[in-house]
């Protein structure tokens, strides 16, 4: 998927001389997922750290359901592929493609945070809540700040849902559409790194 | 309803603090009087609170910094006096309890609310200016940024009436910050108090690399940028770098508190030294964020009151570079004592030397701009002079606490204490003074007075020796830092100096208020007509003072190095533009207000455990960025006849001024007087 700013037209100031805003954004949010990249690496690493600070308490082999984790991955790795065609579909003009589109990969994104309540709230309902260990606890914490983060791309998607019902594909609103693009890409790539390391090592 | 808050919250047993509580309050009742008797709030609120002016928005940081300044400077004062009576047998005036809150907010207030604030508002108010833009990249983001800071400090003010603050250090080291071990508020005051505040610090890291990168104006190539720009872009590479660090540490000890996770507890695999990792790998690169916009300074102003051009420009931004990456490559050196090995110390010993080397390449910069130039003996030099010279003890000090061995004889001493106070006074309060005196009449319009000002320094420099020189030898004598009382009575010598060099640096706190006063009584003879009062080389001094809210009616294109100065030469700083166009600026929005505001709220609530709030709060915040997020008609033109009515003024102005005081040529050049 295209993140190049230079597709997008920026109409709306050029009457005036002034420095390219949508270039500006798309760049200052790649400065913030540079940030938000390290907020991750930090957990990572405090995975790391406690990956096996179990405490006595259950492992890895014991909890992850690796079949259960590969529907929750499709959910996901299927929004983004669906999200790349709301791209598509924006830099064509089809405002009603764009809608469905968006409708869809929300829709996606919301079976994946789902199906990670479930897995939690099973986890907890067993006894295994992120208090029983340092283990469980960096588990919690770094699964959980890519939900927290999924979740918040979804509310992102519903406001922007409305804004490209109410009003149109606008300049303002190509260019929130693509840091949107970025950001749910951005969180893809960190669940890959979350289901290698966090569920597929912690099987092994 | 109220959550764990209820009226024996405030602390009405304890003199000390109910008078500090009452005083604060009374002042601050007395301002707000003031501005309902003047009926201010109008223009408060439309051309302040409100605004997106990158200038304004500065002020407001520097405004800050100086409140929080005199706030853990009175901490400063406390401590001092304590240890100088509590000596022998005396428990002094102090009680631990109290005197350990204390402790804690005088470092959590001096670096996160003091430093932090006055460096952003010096790169608010300049950097626009030095790379010839018209505002920042995100001007509504900088709104957001210094309202979170401000909510920050204001939890930190409301802890001393309202609950207590942290007794763990300004470090909040685990697992004493831990549930089990602190189990009231004062831990989580100074948790939201840092969350807040440093998620605004991301934020404006943000803001500036993206203005310094994409800003620039035309011809302004990298290695062409003023130094000042330089650390600035390095200190805001930091915050992005570091900043997110602290968030998480933060977040896990509130995970940990909150929900009963075991990150850094005793038990059930958590482990402590895990903390102090995350806390450092923030921490030592903060102490160059806040050092290196110092260093900016420095290097302006020996270079402008040098009349020179900088020594070694180059190798100054390199140097700068190579500090900010191996500022990342030293935090062990702060907990030694974990016994990582001696392999893992060598290492960080190591690192902790070599990046002495680019400071010292600095110094000699610094001393070689001023090397045969003529050098004007105003306070922003005798800053950077009083700065050379401490700086120089204090990295000294640095190079041998980096002996892996030497430093554990010297953890936690008062040499510590000396060591860290030898770096960041000099290294960065005097450098933002310097600044603050330099930049005061751009922001404002009049200049400071200068005797006043030397008085000032003076006193700093004097009572600076004699406040840190002695906690040196107490280190020496084994004494920690943090204590309460103590029973040596060969210590109690030397805290009476290092108490008498306290009080000093008081009077150079008051003479910085009496030089205020004054200058704003004497702003009229004071007042700076040509934008230009110290014959500037950079773009800042092009505007006039203080600027129009669009600083350059025409975006000056640059060729060189002291851009500002080649154009004085040539004699076309001044010319006028052959005609003036339209000027889009952003509008003044309250949301930035608004979002800080929830963001106190929420702090406040969720210390408390008062959860509605909590959660109204939240929902506010987000409802808020929603809202601003519609807004598409986010700017406002200015139409070029009113920026010529506004540059005609400035041109009168300046003729005036070449009439009544004839100044040398090289400041008012000859098309004005054409004119």
């Amino acid at each position: 998927m295209t993140t190049d700013a230079t597709t997008i037209s920026t109409t709306y100031n050029e009457e005036v001389a002034h420095p390219d805003t949508v270039a500006m954004q798309t760049f200052g949010f790649w400065i913030y997922l540079m940030s938000d990249l390290i907020i991750f690496a930090t957990l990572f690493a405090t995975f790391a750290v406690f990956s096996r600070s179990y405490a006595g308490g259950p492992t890895g082999r014991e909890l992850f359901d690796l079949p259960y984790l590969l529907g929750e991955t499709l959910f996901l790795l299927c929004s983004s592929v669906t999200y790349g065609l709301v791209m598509l579909a924006v830099h064509s003009g089809k405002k009603k493609w764009v809608l469905i589109g968006i409708v869809v990969t929300f829709l996606l994104g919301l079976g994946f945070v789902s199906m990670e309540i479930h897995e939690f709230y099973g986890l907890v309902a067993a006894g295994h809540g992120p208090d029983r260990s340092a283990f469980l606890s960096s588990f919690f914490t770094l699964v959980g700040t890519h939900g927290t983060h999924v979740t918040f791309g979804l509310i992102w998607m519903a406001v922007m849902m409305g804004q490209v019902a109410v009003k149109g594909l606008t300049s303002p609103v190509q260019s929130r559409l693509m840091r949107l693009s970025m950001f749910w890409h951005f969180l893809d790539l960190i669940w890959i790194g979350i289901f290698s390391i966090v569920y597929l090592m912690g099987v092994v | 309803m109220f959550g764990k808050l209820s009226l024996a919250a405030i602390p009405f047993d304890k003199p000390i603090v109910i008078s500090a509580v009452g005083g604060a309050v009374f002042l601050a009742l007395v301002i707000m009087g003031l501005i309902t008797y003047y009926r201010k709030w109008t223009y408060l609120y439309k051309e302040w609170l409100t605004s997106l002016d990158h200038k304004k928005i500065g002020i407001m940081y520097i405004i800050l910094a100086l409140v929080m300044l005199l706030r853990g400077f009175s901490d400063a004062i406390l401590m001092r006096s304590q240890q100088a009576v509590a000596a022998g047998g005396h428990l002094g005036f102090l009680p631990p309890d109290h005197f350990n809150q204390i402790f804690s907010a005088h470092g959590s207030i001096m670096i996160i609310f003091m430093a932090m604030p006055f460096l952003v508002g010096l790169m608010n108010i300049v950097v626009p200016q030095q790379i010839g833009a018209r505002d920042v990249a995100f001007p509504f983001l900088n709104s957001v940024s210094l309202w979170l800071t401000a909510a920050g400090a204001l939890l930190i003010m409301v802890s001393l009436g309202v609950g207590e603050f942290s007794k763990a250090g300004w470090s909040g080291y685990t697992p004493l910050t831990e549930r089990a071990f602190s189990p009231g508020v004062g831990v989580d005051y100074w948790i939201w108090a840092f969350q807040i505040a440093g998620i605004g610090s991301t934020l404006t890291g943000i803001n500036f690399l993206v203005t310094i990168l994409k800003m620039r104006a035309p011809g302004m190539k990298p290695m062409r940028m003023p130094l000042f720009v330089w650390t600035t872009f390095f200190t805001n590479v930091l915050m992005v770098w570091a900043f997110p660090v602290l968030t998480v540490a933060l977040a896990l000890i509130t995970l940990d508190r909150y929900l009963g996770m075991h990150f850094f507890t005793n038990n059930l695999g958590g482990n402590m030294m895990m903390y102090a990792n995350l806390f450092w790998t923030w921490g030592h690169p903060e102490v160059y964020i806040v050092i290196l916009p110092a260093f900016g300074v420095f290097s302006e102003v020996a270079a402008t009151f040098s009349g020179k051009r900088l020594f070694g420009y180059r190798s100054l931004v390199y140097a700068t570079a190579v500090i900010t990456i191996l500022s990342f490559s030293v935090w062990v050196h702060h907990f030694f004592t974990m016994g990582a090995g001696p392999n893992i110390n060598l290492f960080f010993g190591i690192t902790t030397m070599l990046i002495a080397i680019p400071t010292g390449v600095k110094i000699f910069n610094w001393l070689f701009t001023m090397y045969r130039g003529r050098v004007r003996l105003t306070p922003p030099i005798y800053w950077t002079l009083g700065f050379i010279v401490t700086f120089s003890i204090g990295g000294a000090a640095g190079v041998l606490m980096a002996v892996p061995p030497a430093d554990y004889v010297l953890h936690n001493s008062l040499f510590l204490i000396a060591h860290f106070h030898t770096m960041l006074i000099p290294g960065t309060l005097f450098g933002f003074l310097a600044g603050y005196y330099y930049w005061f009449p751009k922001a404002v319009g009049f200049r400071l007075r200068e005797d006043w000002g030397k008085r000032a320094f003076w006193c700093w420099v004097v009572g600076f020796y004699l406040a840190f020189i002695p906690l040196y030898v107490l280190g020496f004598m084994g004494m920690p830092r943090r204590m309460q009382h103590y029973v040596n009575p060969a210590w109690h010598p030397y805290l009476l100096v290092a108490a008498l060099g306290t009080a000093v640096i008081g009077l150079g706190i008051f003479f910085l208020g009496v030089q205020l006063v004054v200058s704003i009584k004497e702003r009229r003879a004071l007042s700076d007509d040509t934008g230009d009062p110290w014959d500037g080389r950079t773009l800042e001094w092009l505007t006039s003072s203080p600027p129009p809210v669009y600083n350059f009616p025409k975006i000056p294109v640059v060729d060189e190095i002291d851009a500002f100065m080649g154009m004085k030469e040539k004699g076309v700083a001044y010319l006028r533009p052959e005609q003036y166009s339209d000027i889009e600026m952003p509008k003044n929005v309250p949301h930035g207000l608004i979002i800080g505001g929830l963001a106190f709220l929420g702090g406040f609530a969720i210390i408390w455990y008062i959860w509605w709030l909590a959660i109204v709060s939240a929902l506010g915040i987000l409802f808020t960025i929603i809202a601003r997020s519609l807004d598409d008609d986010t700017h406002y033109l200015i139409p070029a006849a009113e920026v010529e009515r506004i540059e005609n003024e400035r041109y009168r102005q300046l003729a005036s001024v070449a009439k009544t005081r004839p100044l040398d040529e090289q400041t008012i050049p000859e098309p004005v007087l054409e004119m």
